[in-house]
């Protein structure tokens, strides 16, 4: 499942819900906010999303994940609005019989999560200035 | 050629450039690049259509696809989750 959550995401709560007794691994990611990006010093990011796509395409990356790897379920929520340094921005979570696929899969949804769905951030910085992400030098900029 | 009516949504950078999240426009434009185009000339949008994906009726779709009348339009800037 995928979902984006306006609220601080429950991760015991998410964690909790993968749930198996087939299950031999449990691998799980956590991106946060950190307070520096390309050398200038952050306080804050600010997420936009266009929701209904976003949650399409997230959907859409789970079930790749489960077509590519023999996981048992995967779980995915990225937030929005405005975070804060150390806040939590998008958990992964991955159960499998065992390790390997629980790792790849996990990995797979991240990596997919970052390049296609139609979330977008702005930092802002200690100067007062802000800016959005891969948006403001879009061509020498693919990757944040 | 018969004016429409497209409803656009805008975020982050455009949403900032056009000053506003939505609007609905009238329109006699045939896709989504020909509206981006039109667009360009009287909003100040920094990203050109390479830089941009676009969804209609929230869906991805080509910048050749025929817009319709009522469509909702997303132009989608370079994307940044995780």
């Amino acid at each position: 499942m995928f979902e984006l959550s306006h609220s601080p995401i429950a991760i015991n709560e998410r964690q909790a819900a993968l749930q198996s007794e087939a299950a031999g691994g449990f691998v799980s990611f956590e991106g946060r906010v950190r307070n520096v990006n390309e050398k200038r010093t952050v306080t804050s990011l600010e997420y936009d999303s266009f929701g209904p796509l976003a949650e399409k395409e997230g959907h859409r990356v789970v079930k790749e994940a489960h077509e590519k790897f023999p996981i048992i379920a995967a779980s995915c929520v990225h937030r929005t609005g405005h975070l804060q340094i150390g806040e939590i921005a998008v958990w992964v979570g991955v159960i499998s019989q065992h390790r390997g696929p629980a790792f790849e899969a996990c990995r797979y949804i991240i990596d997919e999560i970052k390049t296609r769905l139609p979330i977008w951030k702005k930092e802002h910085y200690r100067e007062g200035d802000s800016g959005w992400i891969n948006c403001e030098q879009p061509e020498s900029s693919p990757e944040s | 050629m018969s004016e429409k009516t497209i409803h656009i949504q805008y975020f982050a950078l455009l949403r900032e450039q056009r000053g506003t999240a939505s609007e609905s426009i009238r329109t006699t434009a045939q896709t989504p690049a020909e509206l981006y185009r039109n667009l360009s000339q009287t909003h100040p949008f920094t990203l050109t259509q390479k830089n941009l994906q676009v969804a209609v009726n929230e869906e991805f779709a080509s910048w050749d696809t025929p817009l319709y009348d009522e469509d909702k339009l997303v132009f989608i800037p370079p994307v940044a989750g995780g």
